[in-house]
């Protein structure tokens, strides 16, 4: 079985190599796309091929017997055969993909693309759309605009060029398959995919914002004493009923902190690793709700909380080179 | 089945596709229904609703272990009922139980077009059983839940109402119908069969070209039609519909049967003939049958010297003829000694009685024979004689068992014991069957003859007269001539034919079922050939009928295609003189880029053109201020506009 598929992908790749109208679209075209009589191509399906094979039985049966009725109605099947052909053509004629919205993805998960699907005059029924081995089927009814998801895998971060997409059908009666190849010249931003587990962001004990974290006013929890601690921080009354010093700690806004990220503090890491390792923090910020700043070799993002932000962080990181 | 090898089973097909296929299958069956055995019918139509309501419930398909044994037991109840598994009959039922066994281990797409073709032919086997309209206009019908159900089949279809789902096919069948009859009329037909012999026609009862006691009751229940004839001129009087087709004049004792004589036909004086045309159903028979005398053979005929008609080889397909026959004529006036012999000929040991009876009316009439036959006609119009289809058992001899015990028969006991008698007497006598009487059809004015008109007389050569007719039978029940069968075989009184609006309307589907035996069923290689000769073309062979055929069909092609690209024109002229200049301008290599509006895209095309400056800024200036400056913009002005993007020719310019 895969050996078939695999010489029958072999066979197409042949012949998109030979015949010039196939590979024609296979360059990078600008939506919204249009599917007219040059781009649509109709070959009889599997199903055709039986049937066909049937028909002529059954003509050469008719003749045979000189069974004049089946003759007349054998050649109305295959008239209305011939018909379906037409109207798979009709099916896909002037339908427009006008436009490709893609989602937001971390690489390797899928991205969510909505395909956008403009019926102009007529009505067209079971259109298929393929993107890499998926299929998905609807019907647009001319006034609306058909719009179709359709998972687009990912691997690494960066713009990841949309493969062909196949816009076919096989209506009315599955006779024939009509098809168009759409290259749509579009790409996708894929996201940096977070580290799964690594420390806190640090930052530089010269940092104003450091000095603040620990004139919280609640105490948190008592601990032991470490040189440098403030002699006032000392739960004296504790440690009296303890054999070392205790000392108060007291509560760590840093939930509500900013966290200012900032590529130089990973000076340790590889480019990936430290992408990885933002890619992180920020997703644990958004988490959280935490507002954030993200530094970056050429672009700084002052600081800034919500979805919006955090894609454009994201964004951000997932061009770098 | 097929179902063990397959690869994978896809999703299950949802409720609507399962119930078109289901209606499809059903189709199929009630149309094999008239030939299958009753039980068989029954137990598919019984498999069939189980399946249905079962897959109504829950899809899947039906376990193995009730699946083999299902389909072992349909090939071994075919064999037992049918003796073989070959052949037409036990092909028909085997297919149309396989068909829904199919039904039983199908629950995917795949499956369900595979069904779907093969209801496909299955439908078109039905048509093997009988050609007749009713039955292939249940054919077509059948096509359609059958288009429907692959059309339910397709991912992603909107949603409608069963018969919105029904509607589509026929609309698609309708447009095939052009199509479909040129190839009709034009595809070659063959000469001689590929394989097998054609399927025995129907097994429907005839003439037959034996006659002994008691055959023809089939025949005279039988409402089928036999042919239809229609007259150049008047049509002749009831008693005169007598129509000729086995002339027998070999007795066994038992049963008649023709004469084997080489000769050619009888010399015929004629006074006066009628010319006519006649559509014969098949009968699997070899003979043609002719009103009264014909005058000359039709092609594919040979005159036997009794002036019956045998064909070249047995009708198997509905036929028509036009002839010539006499109506008033004298029937070889000069009786040759091998025919006189033949027809004095009596079995010895047979019938004592009548030979006795007959020996004693030639010494009571003496030399004059139509007197004897006189005689005889008497003894049957008043001898206590009854006209019956159920008659008593007749003994080994039986005309004398007829003549003087049981007194009851119908047509062939009067024509075969009025014979009889003749030839004891001594006068050559023979038996004619055919057909007498017949139905007018006023809307379609042609008489229609069935089966049930089928009749026996008799034929006594008279001394200066020839062949004469004697109809024994009109001597017992007379109206059984002045109004057909139907009449006399109406023993109550009660009569079927009376109702006026039921009679009209059966006269006019009698005239569409004539059209389409003849049109349809009736148009064989013979006819086809000289289908083209109004055009000159005097014996059209295959090669021309296929060329004709790729012709039309290029034509059709063409049409088709034209109708798939014709789109509606746009609403909008503006928009679409704007898109013609767009793609004149694209010709000389400007195009539009998607991000340039009109002003900046002309003026980019003025400054590439500067011969045409002036053209395109005027173009520009146009477009922009019936494009902006206007709600409606004049209809003058956009007409103007058009014509002046139609009239632009953009120049390359030459760098």
């Amino acid at each position: 079985m895969a050996a078939w598929s695999e010489s029958v992908q072999r066979l197409l790749g042949w012949a998109e190599a030979r015949l010039p109208a196939l590979t024609r679209y296979r360059q990078l075209e600008a939506l919204p796309i249009t599917l007219h009589r040059r781009r649509i191509y109709i070959v009889p399906s599997a199903f055709g091929l039986l049937f066909t094979v049937l028909l002529g039985i059954m003509l050469i049966g008719a003749l045979n017997y000189a069974n004049n009725a089946a003759l007349l109605l054998s050649c109305l099947l295959g008239g209305a055969s011939v018909a379906s052909m037409l109207i798979a053509f009709r099916n896909l004629d002037g339908l427009r993909v006008t436009s490709i919205q893609p989602g937001h993805a971390m690489a390797g998960e899928p991205v969510m693309l909505q395909i956008h699907l403009d019926a102009a005059t007529r009505v067209r029924q079971a259109v298929m759309v393929d993107l890499n081995g998926q299929t998905e089927a609807t019907s647009i009814v001319p006034p609306h605009v058909a719009t179709m998801s359709l998972a687009l895998p990912t691997r690494r971060r960066g713009w990841q060029a949309l493969p062909r997409i196949r816009v076919w059908t096989h209506w009315p009666i599955g006779l024939f398959r009509a098809w168009s190849w759409l290259h749509p010249s579009m790409q996708v931003l894929v996201w940096p995919r977070p580290e799964s587990g690594g420390p806190p962001p640090t930052f530089l004990s010269d940092d104003p914002l450091r000095q603040r974290l620990h004139r919280g006013e609640d105490l948190a929890a008592l601990r032991d004493y470490r040189a440098g601690d403030p002699p006032r921080h000392i739960a004296w009354k504790a440690s009296a009923r303890h054999e070392s010093l205790l000392v108060k700690d007291f509560e760590q806004p840093a939930p509500h902190e900013d966290w200012q990220l900032d590529w130089r503090q990973l000076p340790e890491l590889g480019q990936e690793a430290r992408i990885s390792r933002l890619a992180r923090w920020l997703s644990e910020a958004e988490a959280s709700g935490r507002a954030t700043s993200l530094w970056l070799p050429e672009e700084r993002i002052e600081r800034g909380v919500g979805p919006a932000h955090f894609a454009r962080c994201m964004n951000a990181l997932a061009k770098l080179p | 089945m097929i179902g063990f090898l397959r690869r994978k089973p896809g999703p299950p097909i949802d409720a609507r596709a399962f119930d078109l296929l289901c209606l499809t299958i059903g189709v199929v069956i009630a149309l094999h229904a008239a030939y299958l055995p009753a039980w068989l019918t029954a137990s598919l139509v019984v498999v069939l609703g189980v399946r249905w309501w079962q897959r109504r419930r829950k899809p899947g398909n039906a376990p193995v272990y009730l699946k083999l044994p299902l389909v072992g037991l349909l090939a071994v109840a075919v064999i037992f009922y049918y003796g073989n598994i070959f052949g037409r009959e036990p092909g028909s039922a085997l297919a149309v139980g396989l068909l829904v066994l199919k039904l039983l281990e199908t629950d995917s797409a795949r499956d369900a077009r595979v069904c779907v073709a093969f209801a496909c032919f299955t439908l078109m086997a039905a048509l093997l059983a009988g050609q007749g309209m009713v039955a292939t206009t249940g054919v077509a019908l059948g096509l359609l839940p059958a288009m429907a159900a692959l059309r339910a089949l397709q991912p992603g279809r909107m949603a409608s109402s069963f018969l919105g789902d029904l509607r589509p096919g026929l609309g698609l069948l309708a447009a095939a119908i052009p199509l479909a009859l040129v190839a009709f009329v034009l595809v070659p037909r063959l000469d001689s069969p590929i394989w097998g012999a054609p399927p025995g026609a129907q097994a429907r009862t005839g003439l037959s070209d034996r006659l002994a006691p008691g055959d023809m009751v089939d025949l005279l229940t039988d409402d089928h039609p036999a042919m239809r004839v229609a007259f150049d001129g008047p049509l002749p009087d009831p008693a005169q519909r007598y129509f000729r087709a086995y002339v027998m004049g070999h007795f066994d004792g038992r049963g008649w049967a023709q004469l084997t004589t080489g000769r050619t036909a009888s010399p015929l004086e004629v006074s006066k003939s009628i010319r006519y045309r006649v559509s014969l159903e098949a009968n699997n028979q070899r003979v043609w049958p002719a009103l009264d005398v014909p005058m000359e053979a039709p092609a594919g005929t040979r005159m036997a010297s009794d002036h019956a008609l045998v064909a070249d080889r047995p009708v198997t397909d509905a036929l028509s003829y036009a002839m010539q026959s006499a109506l008033q004529y004298r029937l070889q006036p000069d009786l040759d000694d091998l025919t006189r012999r033949q027809t004095l000929q009596l079995p010895a040991g047979f019938n004592p009685r009548t030979l006795a009876l007959g020996a004693q009316w030639r010494a009571q009439y003496g030399n004059d024979d139509a007197a004897i036959a006189r005689a005889a006609m008497t003894l049957f119009h008043d001898g206590g004689f009854s006209y019956t289809l159920a008659p008593a058992p007749l003994g080994r001899h039986s005309v004398d068992d007829f003549l003087f015990n049981t007194h009851e028969g119908f047509c062939e006991h009067y024509a075969s014991a009025f014979t009889v008698l003749m030839r004891s007497a001594g006068v050559p006598a023979r038996v004619v069957t055919g057909y007498l009487g017949g139905y007018w059809n006023k809307l379609g004015e042609y008489l229609l003859v069935r089966q049930s008109d089928a009749h026996a007389w008799a034929e006594v050569w008279l001394t200066g007269k020839g062949w004469v007719r004697f109809d024994p039978t009109g001597a017992v029940r007379p109206e059984r001539i002045s109004l057909g069968a139907a009449a006399a075989s109406a023993a109550g009184g009660q009569d079927g034919g009376g109702i006026g609006w039921l009679n009209a309307m059966l006269d006019r589907f009698d005239v569409v079922n004539r059209w389409w035996s003849e049109g349809v069923i009736g148009f064989d290689a013979l006819r086809q050939r000289g289908m083209l000769t109004p055009f000159g073309i005097r014996d059209a062979d295959t090669t021309l009928l296929g060329t004709l055929l790729a012709i039309s069909c290029v034509l059709f092609a063409g049409i088709g295609l034209a109708w798939a690209m014709w789109q509606r024109g746009a609403g909008d002229p503006l928009r679409n003189a704007m898109q013609s200049l767009e793609h004149k301008l694209a010709g000389v290599g400007i195009e539009r880029r998607p991000s340039e509006g009109p002003q900046h895209y002309l003026l980019r095309a003025a400054r590439a053109l500067p011969h045409q400056r002036d053209a395109l800024e005027r173009l520009m200036k146009d477009y922009l201020d019936l494009r902006y400056a206007h709600d409606s913009p004049p209809a003058e002005s956009v007409r103007r506009l058009c014509r002046a993007v139609r009239d632009f020719r953009p120049r390359r310019v030459v760098k």
